[in-house]
């Protein structure tokens, strides 16, 4: 199981990175696709096949395609944005990189201190903690203790749904 | 077995590439990437902890988290359009005034 989670891992982070240094916004979609297909195959390997599934279906198959849509429309030309030629590395450091730095150095200070300190314990989960399946124990949780919760999202994509067309409609 | 701290170390590695990607790039799509990785990564945390404590209501945070997200795509997405229109651009530096 390690080496397959660390397979899914590195390609997972790979195409973080690779989201955040393309320079075509249309890379920035499709490396998009290749983190959220990892994360759902690392969602099975946690037993969340409903979530994996779930994951691949809204994310992979909505969100990803409408991003592509949007780039398709306003055109997906090369962008200078994180590296504009000819410009020295001093003026590139404004305060918004230089508060990314400190937050990933800030990050790795509080993984390191976990791992000296030996905080990131070993412990595990329980390798059979769903075993019916995640799907049967979803549907009874969200149709018992979950009702509202669930009945107020079906009106949030319906206002979401309203917002978007008044939205994109077009200027009279 | 995996430790249910391999997955959280990825979760915050995610969450972090995500947070610089907000901070660094100026594109508004690339943000709004970044924004949904963001999402994803809390999503990871979610699940592993559900996981480890055995509990179903981990996973049906994420659905909810998941709705929320598409959601919030649909609508950001249709107000890039509308800002596309307006002003010609997707750099976030040239949108910056309340009325214009």
């Amino acid at each position: 199981m390690l080496p397959l989670f660390i397979i899914f891992a590195a390609t997972a982070i790979v195409a973080a990175l690779g989201v955040v240094v393309s320079r075509k916004p249309i890379y920035s979609a499709l490396f998009l696709l290749v983190n959220f297909g990892t994360l759902a195959a690392l969602y099975i390997m946690l037993q969340a096949q409903f979530l994996a599934m779930v994951q691949v279906i809204t994310y992979a198959g909505a969100i990803v395609v409408l991003f592509l849509f949007v780039t398709m429309l306003i055109g997906g030309g090369e962008l200078g944005d994180l590296r504009p030629r000819g410009s020295s590395l001093a003026s590139r450091l404004t305060w918004p990189r230089v508060a990314a730095l400190a937050l990933a150095l800030l990050l790795l200070a509080g993984l390191g201190y976990g791992i000296v300190t030996g905080q990131l314990s070993n412990a595990q989960g329980t390798p059979t903690a769903f075993e019916n399946g995640s799907v049967q124990a979803i549907g009874q949780a969200l149709y018992t203790d979950y009702l509202v919760p669930f009945e107020l999202t079906s009106v949030l994509l319906l206002i979401g749904m309203i917002g978007a067309i008044v939205l994109a409609r077009p200027p009279e | 077995m995996i430790p249910t701290a391999y997955y959280l170390i990825l979760s915050a590695i995610l969450f972090v590439i995500g947070a610089l990607g907000v901070l660094v790039r100026r594109n508004v799509l690339i943000i709004f990437m970044c924004v949904e990785m963001m999402l994803n990564a809390v999503n990871l945390t979610f699940v592993a902890l559900a996981y480890h404590f055995v509990q179903i209501d981990g996973q049906i945070f994420v659905l909810l988290a998941m709705v929320v997200a598409a959601t919030e795509v649909a609508v950001g997405l249709a107000i890039v359009m509308k800002v596309v229109r307006h002003k010609d651009t997707t750099n976030i530096e040239d949108v910056n005034l309340l009325k214009g």
